[in-house]
C-alpha cells in the first residue's frame, strides 16, 4: 500500500520543470500512439514540434498559422487564469468565444455594406459584449442561487453551438450564397475586416492584443491589489471574506473578464482567419485554452509560451493529418495527453509518494 | 539497560525523536510510579505532545526504550498501546456528532462486544468514577465536559493502567475541571497512574504528586509541585522571569465607544450555536473580556462583530454610529481592527508571504494607490515594522505564514492590527497555542493599546488572562452572555458559577 503525504518544503524549480516533463513525456507516450498507428514516431514528433517552425517547404506557411492559432488560445486562456486562480470555473469560454463571434459578426452584417471607420472597433466592443453576456449567465445563476458555474457554462456550450447552427441557417445565412449555409464573409467587407497588418506574417490586430495582454495581466497579477484578491480568494476564502470583500464580486468580474475576452477572440477570428459564420466555425480554442492555462501555470508569461507550444501542436498536428495520414482525433489524444501529464506531475510538485510496509 | 522496579510502572529512558529539522525529544527519561499522577509540564513545542505520541505508539522514537512494569515496551500502533495498559485521552475529542455515547463506546472498542455487557461495565464505571452520562443522549447534544467524560470512560473500558490526559482542562469550565480532579484522584486511589499534560500551573498544584518540566525538548528536571509556587514552576518552565501585565488604568475610561445588542440570532449550521440576550458595551481606554468555554457562541458572535455575517435584529453601535449593515472593510475603515481566532486560513493565508498577509487587512488603504495598485515600499516597511515591534521569529518579509509557528503567527497577527492604531480592537483567543512569553507580551501590548485610549473587547478562554488584563469580564454560555461585572471585584467561585451557565443570584 502506498500514501500521499503533502510536501512541507517546495522547490521553485519544480513548477519550472513539470511543464517541460511533461512536454517530453507527451512526446514519449505520443510517440508510442503514433508507433501503433503505423507511423514513424520519431518523424511525426519532429513534425509536430519542429517542422512548422524549421522546415523549408512548411515554415513559410506555418509560422504564420501559428501566430494565428496561439492568438485566440493566449487571449482566453489569460482570462480563463483569473477565474482558475480564485477557484472559479469558467469551463465554457467556447461557447463564449462563439457568441463574441456572432454578436460582432451581426453587428457588421446588419449594418452591410457601410464604409464607416467605427465598424470595427464597435464590432470589438460587440465581441467582448456577447462573450461577457453569454458568462454573465453562469455568474448570476450562482450568486443568487449558489448554482455550480462549472455545469452552466459548460452547457451554454452547446446552447451556444446550437445558436451558431442557427445563425449560419438562419439570420446571417449569406443572400447572396446561393442558399449556403454561412454568412457573407467579412473579409471581403473592408470596414468589418480584420486584416493582417503585416503582409504574410499573420500577425492581425488580435495577435497584437493577445501581446499587450500578457503585459497587462502580469501587471494585474503582480502589481494591482485586484490579482491579490483573486489569490487571496484562491488560497483562502475564509481570508477574503474577513478582508471585507463580497465573494460574489469575485464570481461575477472573473467570469466578466474570461468571457469577454473569449468574445473578442472570437470576434478577432470571425473577422480575420476564419472570415465568416458558419455551422462548424468553432474548433475547440475555447476549450484548448484550459490546457493552455494550466500549463501555463496560470502565470500570464507561462500562458505566453503554452499558446505557443499549443498552437504548435495545432499546426504541426495538420502537417502529420495530411503528410502521414494520422487521424485528427490522434492530434487530440495528444493534446489531451499533454494536460494529463501536466495535472498527475502536478500531484507529485504537492504531495510524495510514501510506501507503507504493511 | 533500565531495570526493573517495583515502585515504578512505567519508565521510557534516553528517548530521541527528531523530525526534519527540529529535534523534538531530546535523551528523555522519565519514571511514572504506581497510582501517581504525574505531570508532564511545558510550554508549546517543548515536546511533551511528540513524547506522549510515542508513549501511545503513534510515533516511533529514533533512540531509547521503554519499560512497563516489569515488560519491554514498544508499541508499533495505538492498538498496542491499548493492549498493553496505556489509554490516552486527547485534547480534541474523536467523537460522531450524530451518534449516541453508547455507539460512540462502541465504536471505539478495539475488540468485537457484548452491548449489554458495556452497557453494564460503563454504568458501573460511571458510578465509581463520578462520570455520570446518560447512554442514549447524542454526542452533538453534549457539552465539552460531557464528551471528554465519554472518552475517558471509552479508555477506562480497556482498563488502562497508565492513563495519559493531553490538556484535559482547555475545555472545561473551573466547575468541570473539579468534577474532572475528583474523578482522576479517584482513578489514581483505585491504582490507575495518570500522565497528566498540561501548561496551567494552578491546577498542576492542585492536582499532581510530581512534575517532569519539558523545555526545548529536554527534561529540565522533576519537581514537586505542592512545594512550589506556580509562578516559580512557571518560571522554570518558560526559563527566565514572568511578568504580569496590569490591567489598563480605569480613570481614563469615559466615553462609550462600542454597543452590541441582540436579542436571538439562530445559528446558520446544525451545530452552531443560537446567540440569545446578547448585551455589551465597551469604553475607551477599557479591556472587555469574554470568557467561556470553546464552543459556546464564541465563533458566532465574533462573526457578527467582524461583519463576515449581517443579520437583522443585531444593533451595532461604534461612536454613535450604527455600523449593524456594514461589511468588514467598512468597519475597519471606522478605525476597528479584528483578529480572528484562527490564525491559519482565516486571519492568514499560510501559502502567502507575511508581506501579502499585511494586505489582507488594510483598513486605511495605505497600501495601495488610488488606482489600486499596491504600494510595495510601503507595504514592505510596515510589515518588517510589525516583525521587529513584536519580536516575530522569520526569515524575512518574504517568508511564507505558514512557515511561521503558532506563536510567531500569533504575535504577527495581532501586530498587524495593533500597528495599524485602531480605536477598537476585537480578538479572538489571541494566546491560544502561544508560549508563555510570547502570551506575555501580547498582553502587555493589548493593555498598551487601551492605555493609549482604544478599547478593546478580549474573547478568551483563558480566565486567568481575563482576570490579568480585563476590566471587566461576561461569559458566554449556551449561547447566552452574562452581564459584565467588574473583574476587580470578582470571586472566581462566582465566576465558575456564571460559566456553567447559572445566573449570578444562583450563584450566591
Amino acid at each position: 500500500m502506498f500514501k500521499l503525504e503533502p510536501r512541507v518544503e517546495f522547490s521553485p524549480m519544480i513548477s519550472f520543470l513539470g511543464p517541460l516533463f511533461s512536454i517530453a513525456l507527451t512526446m514519449i507516450f505520443g510517440g508510442i500512439l503514433f508507433f501503433f498507428l503505423g507511423v514513424d514516431p520519431v518523424a511525426a514528433i519532429k513534425m509536430i514540434f519542429w517542422d512548422p517552425l524549421m522546415s523549408e517547404t512548411f515554415a513559410e506557411y506555418s509560422r504564420p498559422q501559428i501566430l494565428i492559432k496561439a492568438a485566440p488560445l493566449i487571449l482566453i486562456a489569460l482570462g480563463l487564469s483569473l477565474g482558475f486562480k480564485a477557484n472559479i470555473w469558467n469551463i465554457g469560454a467556447e461557447g463564449q468565444y462563439i457568441m463574441g463571434a456572432i454578436f460582432g459578426a451581426t453587428f457588421a452584417l446588419s449594418l452591410y455594406p457601410s464604409e464607416s471607420v467605427f465598424i470595427f472597433p464597435a464590432m470589438i466592443i460587440a465581441g467582448i459584449i456577447g462573450g461577457s453576456i453569454w458568462a454573465m449567465i453562469p455568474a448570476m445563476l450562482k450568486v443568487k442561487f449558489k448554482v455550480n458555474e462549472i455545469l452552466v457554462s459548460l452547457m451554454l456550450v452547446y446552447v451556444a453551438e446550437q445558436i451558431l447552427a442557427l445563425a449560419s441557417l438562419g439570420f446571417l445565412r449569406n443572400p447572396d450564397g446561393a442558399g449556403f449555409p454561412g454568412s457573407r464573409n467579412l473579409n471581403d467587407y473592408p470596414s468589418a475586416s480584420n486584416l493582417e497588418l503585416i503582409n504574410g506574417t499573420g500577425i492581425h490586430l488580435g495577435v497584437l492584443i493577445s501581446l499587450l495582454m500578457v503585459i497587462f495581466f502580469y501587471i494585474l497579477l503582480f502589481r494591482h491589489s485586484l490579482g491579490f484578491k483573486i489569490k487571496l480568494i484562491g488560497h483562502s476564502p475564509k481570508a477574503y471574506a474577513f478582508s471585507g470583500d463580497s465573494p460574489n464580486k469575485m464570481v461575477v468580474i472573473c467570469l466578466l473578464v474570461s468571457g469577454g475576452l473569449a468574445g473578442l477572440a472570437g470576434l478577432f477570428e470571425v473577422a480575420g482567419p476564419a472570415g465568416q459564420i458558419t455551422i462548424d466555425f468553432n474548433v475547440g480554442y475555447g476549450f484548448t485554452a484550459i490546457i493552455v492555462a494550466f500549463l501555463g501555470r496560470l502565470n500570464p508569461v507561462g500562458i505566453f509560451l503554452a499558446g505557443i507550444i499549443m498552437a504548435l501542436t495545432y499546426v504541426g498536428g495538420e502537417l502529420t493529418q495530411f503528410m502521414l495520414n494520422l487521424p485528427a482525433a490522434a492530434i487530440q489524444v495528444f493534446q489531451g495527453m499533454l494536460l494529463f501529464f501536466l495535472l498527475s506531475f502536478d500531484l507529485f510538485v504537492n504531495y510524495k509518494l510514501k510506501f507503507l510496509k504493511d | 539497560m533500565i531495570t526493573a522496579s517495583d515502585k515504578f510502572l512505567f519508565q521510557c529512558k534516553a528517548i530521541s525523536k527528531s523530525f526534519p529539522g527540529v529535534k523534538a525529544n531530546e535523551d528523555i527519561s522519565l519514571s511514572v510510579e504506581k497510582s501517581q499522577i504525574h505531570a508532564l509540564l511545558g510550554e508549546n513545542g517543548a515536546g511533551k505532545s511528540t513524547l506522549v505520541k510515542i508513549f501511545y505508539g503513534l510515533l516511533q522514537p529514533d533512540k531509547g526504550e521503554m519499560l512497563l512494569e516489569d515488560f519491554q515496551y514498544q508499541p508499533k500502533n495505538p492498538k498496542n498501546a491499548r493492549s498493553s495498559g496505556i489509554g490516552m485521552v486527547f485534547q480534541h475529542f474523536s467523537l460522531f456528532e450524530p451518534l449516541t455515547v453508547l455507539e460512540n463506546v462502541l465504536l471505539g472498542l478495539d475488540l468485537q462486544v457484548n452491548k449489554t455487557e458495556v452497557e453494564q461495565n460503563v454504568s458501573k464505571l460511571s458510578e465509581v468514577y463520578g462520570l455520570e452520562i446518560k447512554l442514549s443522549s447524542f454526542i452533538g447534544d453534549l457539552s465539552a465536559g460531557e464528551r471528554q467524560r465519554v472518552e475517558i470512560i471509552r479508555a477506562l473500558l480497556q482498563e488502562p493502567k497508565l492513563l495519559i490526559m493531553d490538556e484535559p482542562t482547555s475545555v472545561l469550565t473551573p466547575f468541570e475541571a473539579e468534577n474532572l480532579f475528583s474523578t482522576l484522584r479517584k482513578l489514581s486511589d483505585n491504582g490507575t497512574s495518570i500522565l497528566y499534560i498540561s501548561h496551567k500551573l494552578q491546577e498542576i498544584a492542585e492536582l499532581c504528586d510530581t512534575a517532569t518540566v519539558l523545555r526545548k525538548g529536554e527534561v529540565i528536571g522533576e519537581y514537586d509541585p505542592k512545594l512550589m509556587s506556580p509562578k516559580e514552576l512557571g518560571e522554570i518552565m518558560v526559563g527566565q522571569p514572568l511578568t504580569t501585565p496590569n490591567r489598563p488604568e480605569t480613570e481614563k475610561r469615559k466615553e462609550k465607544l462600542f454597543s452590541f445588542s441582540a436579542e436571538k440570532v439562530e445559528s446558520e449550521t446544525q451545530f452552531g450555536v443560537t446567540l440569545k440576550n446578547i448585551d455589551f458595551e465597551v469604553s475607551t481606554s477599557e479591556i472587555l473580556g469574554i470568557g467561556g468555554v470553546a464552543g459556546n457562541g464564541q465563533d458566532e458572535l465574533m462573526q457578527l462583530l467582524i461583519g463576515e455575517r449581517i443579520q437583522n435584529g443585531v444593533f451595532i453601535h461604534f461612536k454613535n454610529n450604527d455600523i449593524s449593515q456594514l461589511n468588514p472593510r467598512k468597519r475597519r475603515g471606522l478605525g476597528i481592527a479584528f483578529g480572528p481566532e484562527e490564525r491559519l486560513g482565516h486571519a492568514a493565508v499560510s501559502q502567502l508571504s507575511l508581506l501579502e498577509n499585511s494586505l489582507v487587512t488594510d483598513p486605511k488603504n495605505k497600501f495601495t494607490d488610488y488606482s489600486g495598485f499596491i504600494k510595495f515600499e510601503t507595504l514592505h516597511d510596515y510589515t518588517k515594522g510589525v516583525i521587529e515591534k513584536f519580536n516575530v521569529k522569520t526569515t524575512g518579509v518574504k517568508a511564507v505564514a505558514g512557515s511561521l509557528s503558532g506563536g510567531n503567527l500569533q504575535k504577527f497577527v495581532v501586530g498587524r492590527e495593533i500597528e495599524q492604531r485602531p480605536i477598537l480592537f476585537i480578538v479572538n483567543q489571541p494566546t491560544w497555542g502561544v508560549d508563555a512569553l510570547s502570551a506575555t507580551n501580547i498582553r502587555e501590548s493589548l493593555v498598551a493599546l487601551a492605555n493609549k485610549g482604544a478599547g478593546i473587547i478580549l474573547i478568551s478562554q483563558d480566565l486567568d488572562e481575563l482576570l490579568e488584563i480585563s476590566n471587566k469580564v461576561a461569559f458566554l454560555s449556551e449561547g447566552t452572555l452574562s452581564k459584565p461585572i467588574d473583574t476587580e471585584e470578582a470571586v472566581i467561585s462566582e465566576i465558575g458559577a456564571i460559566m456553567g451557565g447559572l445566573t449570578e443570584k444562583e450563584a450566591i
